[in-house]
């Protein structure tokens, strides 16, 4: 499981003392878990057997959907920031891999969540690396390296890709054509309060409509395949507002 | 009686070879061959094997792996098919790589040597850790033609693998990390520093006038690209060449994306350069007169790098003296060390 460690950025000297402190008071610490659920729209993402419509209208089924996030941060009512550096991948094909928990979460009030889509430039240039950033999980480009951040695939009728397939394998972690995404996201209610005891549950919605929109609209008749750098940024402003915090 | 000696040989012959390997001298790899041992004069390397502390035990272990065509799909296609050692592991005589199913590929071998001052690998740069570079060429379908994930399954499946990966990571679970870092032990030692130029710097050899006058007229032409002591600046040029219109290789801008990258490539190394024919990301060249009268005649193509222009109206004496001087960089102490040599003489 993840270990939190604190972010001291620009904190000053004194203040620092002042967060490490705060964060020892026996308030104790608590888990936290981060559900996600993917949506087409209004209605739950299901692989392969259900249609949706693009904003032209055009209809597809999704084969596959996946993802990285990174770098969860969880941030106070007062700026301080907790972040874990860990990549985590999310895959609507593995339920397991929809629930992300994250322990020893100081027992503080938390007013919003952000993170990256995609893995942070450092990951990007570090070698072979295991767990979820192994190689083999095939969300890594072999001929210019670097992670895939996200992949879409499925079938539309109006792609002009053998089989009528699509296919967005989206990432780079250099300008100009860096596809990493950050997210930042309000807690409902107000924020979250993590205690000790009990769940302290966070839950997310992705919905993939967004990434086929906003700023960009595409059509699958002239934009089936984007698999290296080029469109690549256009599909990733697109996914960049995909997530929502359900209510 | 002749026939009878004749099997005696061939008995003994046969047992001597089983234990070839294991017992030869020439193919025992101790914690001395291990050694990191940075050239006087060369950078600070920018692969330190942090992380990867080489031992024999992983080093052996890449050497085995590097020699082996179990990497790719059908089994008949080892890193050393293309990485010949007497050619500085570049590819005596090809233009551009083989692969499975007798696939030809789209760029010229590169040598692998002094890999661990390498930013980036490839003609393109398109990798940029000496750790994930095997896998392009695994991956390639018209090279070794493999996915990761089967590799990983015929390793775990193979009982001398989970023993060597046991030796070298004290775990018999086969993971990408483990194989490739085993794999940079291996090539991240691959150092070319003792050639006949390395001696004459040192003073403990001598160049004869035209080796002189190479030398001077490279450092007045070639050095500004071809830097010392690694004989490239590792940067990437578009050197004027014409794209070749099978291959529509395009260079660096198929990485980066940036127009200025178009047909830029990496300033190869020079170093072992005799052994390394023929030259160019496509093998254009067989000939180091070839490259010496392209530079000479300045019949450059495209937004090419103009510092190349120095070198148009080279005199063919000149051109001969500069080649003269690129032979003394053939190091043949690395070309014939015992430590990279293949191991599967069974």
């Amino acid at each position: 499981m993840s270990k939190f460690r604190i972010l001291v950025g620009i904190v000053l000297f004194p203040a620092l003392i002042g967060l490490l402190s705060s964060y020892t008071i026996p308030n104790g610490q608590g888990k936290l878990n981060i559900t996600i659920a993917h949506y087409a729209g209004t209605t739950l993402l299901n692989l392969d057997d259900s249609e949706y419509k693009n904003e032209l209208g055009q209809t597809f089924t999704v084969s596959r959907f996946r993802y990285y996030m990174s770098n969860i941060t969880l941030k106070t009512e007062d700026g301080r920031e907790l972040i874990s550096p860990t990549s985590f991948l999310v895959d609507e094909a593995e339920p397991d891999s929809k629930k992300i928990e994250l322990t020893d979460i100081p027992a503080l009030k938390y007013v919003s969540i952000s993170f990256i889509i995609g893995v942070d430039s450092l990951h990007n240039v570090s070698g072979a690396q295991g767990d979820n950033l192994d190689p083999a999980k095939g969300m890594f480009w072999t001929w210019s390296t670097g992670y895939i951040f996200l992949k879409l695939e499925g079938h539309a009728r109006a792609s002009t890709s053998p089989g009528h397939i699509f296919e967005y394998h989206i990432g780079g972690y250099a300008a100009p054509n860096n596809c990493i995404r950050k997210v930042t996201l309000k807690l409902a209610n107000g924020g979250l309060n993590v205690s000790n005891r009990g769940a302290n549950n966070i839950r997310l919605k992705a919905d993939i409509l967004e990434i086929l929109k906003t700023p960009f609209t595409v059509d699958f008749s002239k934009l089936s395949s984007v698999t290296d750098l080029h469109n690549a940024t256009t599909i990733a402003d697109n996914y960049a507002d995909m997530f929502t915090v359900a209510k | 009686m002749k026939w009878v000696y004749f099997t005696v040989f061939a008995c003994c012959l046969y047992l001597g070879l089983n234990s070839f390997t294991e017992n030869n001298p020439y193919f025992i790899i101790t914690a001395k061959d291990v050694q990191l041992q940075i050239p006087p004069g060369f950078p600070k390397p920018v692969y330190e094997f942090k992380d990867n502390q080489v031992t024999p035990e992983g080093f052996v272990l890449g050497r085995k792996l590097f020699y082996d065509p179990i990497l790719s799909r059908d089994s008949s296609v080892s890193c050393a098919f293309c990485h010949q050692r007497i050619a500085a592991f570049a590819h005596i005589d090809h233009t551009l790589s083989h692969g499975i199913n007798g696939l030809i590929g789209n760029r010229n071998v590169p040598p692998l040597q002094n890999l661990i001052w390498q930013q980036n690998f490839m003609w393109d740069g398109g990798i940029n850790h000496l750790e994930v570079q095997p896998l392009a060429p695994l991956s390639n379908d018209k090279e070794m033609g493999e996915t990761l994930q089967t590799v990983l399954a015929k390793l775990q499946k193979n009982k001398e693998y989970v023993s060597a990966f046991n030796d070298a990571f004290k775990d018999t679970v086969i993971t990408s990390q483990r194989m490739l870092r085993a794999l940079a032990q291996f090539t991240g030692l691959m150092i070319s520093s003792n050639s006949r130029y390395d001696k004459y710097v040192k003073g403990d050899e001598e160049f004869n006038e035209h080796e002189l006058s190479g030398l001077k007229l490279f450092k007045n032409h070639c050095e500004n690209c071809h830097k010392m002591p690694l004989f490239t600046d590792n940067t990437f040029r578009n050197i004027g060449l014409k794209p070749d219109t099978a291959l529509r290789d395009s260079g660096r801008i198929r990485i980066t994306g940036v127009e200025d990258d178009y047909m830029k490539f990496k300033v190869p190394s020079l170093r072992n350069v005799a052994m390394t024919y023929p030259y160019m990301h496509d093998g254009r060249f067989r000939t180091l007169q070839q490259v010496l009268r392209y530079y000479a005649n300045g019949n450059f193509f495209g937004n090419y790098d103009k510092s190349i222009e120095r070198n148009i109206g080279l005199t063919d004496a000149e051109q001969a003296d500069i080649i003269a001087f690129l032979k003394t960089l053939t190091d043949q102490q690395f070309l014939h060390d015992r430590r990279f040599a293949d191991p599967n003489f069974r």
